[in-house]
């Protein structure tokens, strides 16, 4: 472990490296996790499908690359695609659960993502897959640092989805009313808002920003049917420490945590690199508790 | 494929008969309970009296306790994991390398290179990645101990965990490490993954060793990266092998192709199933019984020599006498280059990534 980080010391350039990595990997789970604190948010689900709607995305982009069509065109086609699967998901099942307990919305989502892995294994094998994009990969520093466009292009494409996401949230009438539901489902609805489109909607539009950011995964990283699970706990590790309806807190919780994981790789070694993010995980509850500990007592 | 060709020949002479070999099977479904409950119908109910193993290790630890309690003999040519051999099972044979020889020559490889070289083989600095599960613990298990026979170091030795999508942080290490050899093994996503981000992040190790090559289409999904890169195999239609069957491992090799035209390269499982066959084959004759007990006897004392490579047991079961081979992608062909007396091509040192 040591010996790691004497290796940063001695060539602060492979820092560079791993801020890189993680920066651009870290953006894909911010907009994966601000998909699901929108449904958190607003509808009260805690979707443990999240990850495998991102790799559903993924593999739309590598489909498309193999029959000819470049994998950039995924993430607008994953959009319309997810979305639409989304929809026909609210329907089937996410509003029969959406006003019973906790634990019977997680068990159903759960569900969902097991029949959605397995699924996306019957049809696409269970190799590990990646979409080439074929864009050139630039050196930098002697070759010590290399950065391959599409992981710019992808940050990129990130940036722009997100500030859509938050001025569609900001000015369209739907918007509008997805921010009121998320306050007061039932004040909203009496005020005239079906709240069940927005329910709708909603689900819909986190499934459509999943299948973007999985689209740009399988790209610069790559995807397999199995890998749901490790992306569902990233998003949930987020929003966990960013807290819903907080756009900036989820994207800095989201770079955050790919910097980190790539650090925690480089110094305790990859047999460690995702006990980092349970870590966070359990570091962040820990300490939600001490602090509303502290505001209870404040209260008394 | 053997059985066909055995009963070709004439079948089995046991004692002066004629026998022609027919085999039953069942689907365990690659999962080792079933293979277990299948196997003790197929020796209770089905009165079988010699089992031919099933595919992967998992399958086959699940099988080795069955067939020693009833003491029915099972020549295996599809699990490798060294934990098979180190249970005192009597009655199991296999006629593959054991795991931790999986990579073992990629170090006497670059050995050798160093030497050649004009430094010491005790310079050579290594780097590994393997999965955290048995089989990719066995082939470091053999990783580190021929290291150690050189006195080589190991500079980065990490463990990649199962669904871990990304070595780019391991990787980097690499590259501020500048070790001699790379050595990565995790089934055929570690070999997607590793050949993936090797690209991307142009790492220039001149020697990288990477078991599941032929698995994970690296040839065809990354045909660029990999070129040079080193991938152990248990056999190849190149080496110089003979028997009276097939000819020659290349006699085989068109065989197959011959008789199922959709493959366009042999694996090496088919080769080694086929050879459990011609091994049973061998071992009838000479036993001239068709007790388990006197067969299992002659297994034990089995020396051959197959299309497949030689075949000799050691006590605990596992064939010592065939060595793993080393191939080299060479332009998108894979060409045998260790160890040294099989070797088809030269190597190539240090390794360069092509441009397409």
């Amino acid at each position: 472990m040591f010996d790691n980080i004497m290796v940063l010391v001695a060539a602060p350039v492979f820092n560079i490296q791993l801020l890189l990595d993680g920066l651009f990997i870290g953006a894909t789970y911010a907009l994966a996790a601000y998909g699901l604190a929108l449904v958190w948010g607003v509808m009260n689900v805690k979707n443990l499908a999240q990850g495998d709607f991102v790799i559903m995305g993924g593999y739309i982009a590598w489909w498309l690359g193999n029959h000819g069509i470049h994998p950039l065109w995924g993430v607008p086609v994953a959009i319309v695609f997810m979305f639409g699967f989304g929809w026909v998901v609210y329907v089937t099942i996410i509003r029969r659960v959406i006003d019973k307990e906790l634990f019977t919305s997680l068990l159903a989502t759960f569900g969902l993502a097991i029949v959605l892995a397995q699924v996306l294994n019957l049809l696409f094998g269970p190799e590990v897959q990646t979409a080439n994009a074929g864009f050139p990969i630039l050196s930098l520093f002697d070759n010590a640092v290399t950065l391959a466009q599409i992981k710019i292009i992808a940050l990129i494409l990130c940036a722009l989805l997100a500030l859509a996401v938050v001025l569609f949230m900001k000015k369209s009438r739907m918007g509008q009313a997805i921010r009121a539901t998320a306050q007061d489902a039932r004040a909203a609805r009496v005020m005239g808002i079906d709240t069940d489109k927005v329910y709708a909607f909603t689900f819909s539009l986190n499934a459509a920003i999943c299948g973007a950011a999985g689209a740009l995964i399988s790209m610069i990283w790559v995807i397999q049917p199995f890998y749901g699970i490790s992306h569902s706990i990233r998003s949930f590790v987020i929003v966990t420490a960013a807290g819903f309806g907080n756009l900036p807190g989820v994207i800095m919780a989201g770079l955050g945590l790919g910097v980190m994981e790539n650090y925690g790789g480089f110094v305790l070694g990859a047999e460690f690199q995702q006990v980092v993010v349970v870590g966070l995980l359990l570091i962040v509850l820990v300490w939600r508790q001490f602090q509303q500990h502290k505001l209870r007592r404040a209260v008394i | 494929m053997g059985v066909d060709k055995v009963n070709e020949m004439g079948g089995v002479n046991v004692g002066g008969k004629k026998y022609k070999l027919e085999v039953k099977y069942y689907d365990d479904e690659s999962t080792p309970l079933r293979t277990a409950q299948l196997l003790e119908r197929l020796i209770n109910q089905d009165g079988v009296k010699f089992v031919l193993g099933p595919y992967s290790s998992a399958t086959t630890t699940a099988a080795a306790p069955v067939v020693e309690k009833y003491e029915i003999p099972m020549v295996e040519a599809e699990g490798a994991a060294r934990s098979l051999f180190n249970k005192g099972y009597k009655y199991t044979f296999a006629v593959l390398s054991t795991s931790e020889l999986y990579l073992a020559s990629a170090i006497g490889l670059a050995a050798e290179v160093a030497e050649k070289n004009g430094k010491k083989a005790s310079d050579v600095k290594i780097a590994m990645a393997f999965e955290n599960d048995p089989f990719s613990l066995d082939v470091r298990a053999g990783v580190l101990a021929d290291a150690e026979k050189y006195g080589m170091k190991i500079v980065l030795d990490d463990k990649m965990p199962r669904d871990l999508n990304d070595i780019s942080a391991t990787l980097t290490k690499v590259k501020a490490l500048k070790p001699d050899l790379l050595v990565i093994s995790g089934h055929n996503k570690g070999a997607a993954t590793a050949a993936r981000q090797i690209g991307e992040m142009k790492i220039d190790v001149p020697m990288i060793a990477l078991t599941h090559c032929e698995g994970a289409k690296i040839t065809t999904n990354f045909p660029g990266t990999v070129n040079g890169f080193l991938c152990p195999t248990q056999w190849a239609e190149t080496l110089t092998y003979s028997d009276k069957y097939f000819g020659s491992a290349s006699g085989y090799d068109k065989a197959v192709k011959a008789k199922f035209p959709s493959y366009k390269n042999v694996p090496y499982q088919t080769a080694q199933a086929t050879a459990a066959v011609l091994v049973y084959a061998d071992a009838l004759e000479r036993a001239g019984s068709l007790d388990p007990k006197k067969v299992r006897d002659a297994l034990s004392a089995t020396d051959m020599m197959t299309f497949y490579g030689p075949i000799k047991f050691a006590p605990e079961g596992n064939n010592t006498a065939k060595p793993m081979v080393l191939r080299q992608i060479q332009d998108g062909q894979y060409n045998v280059v260790a160890p040294s007396k099989y070797a088809s091509h030269p190597l190539q040192w240090p390794r360069k990534a092509s441009a397409n």
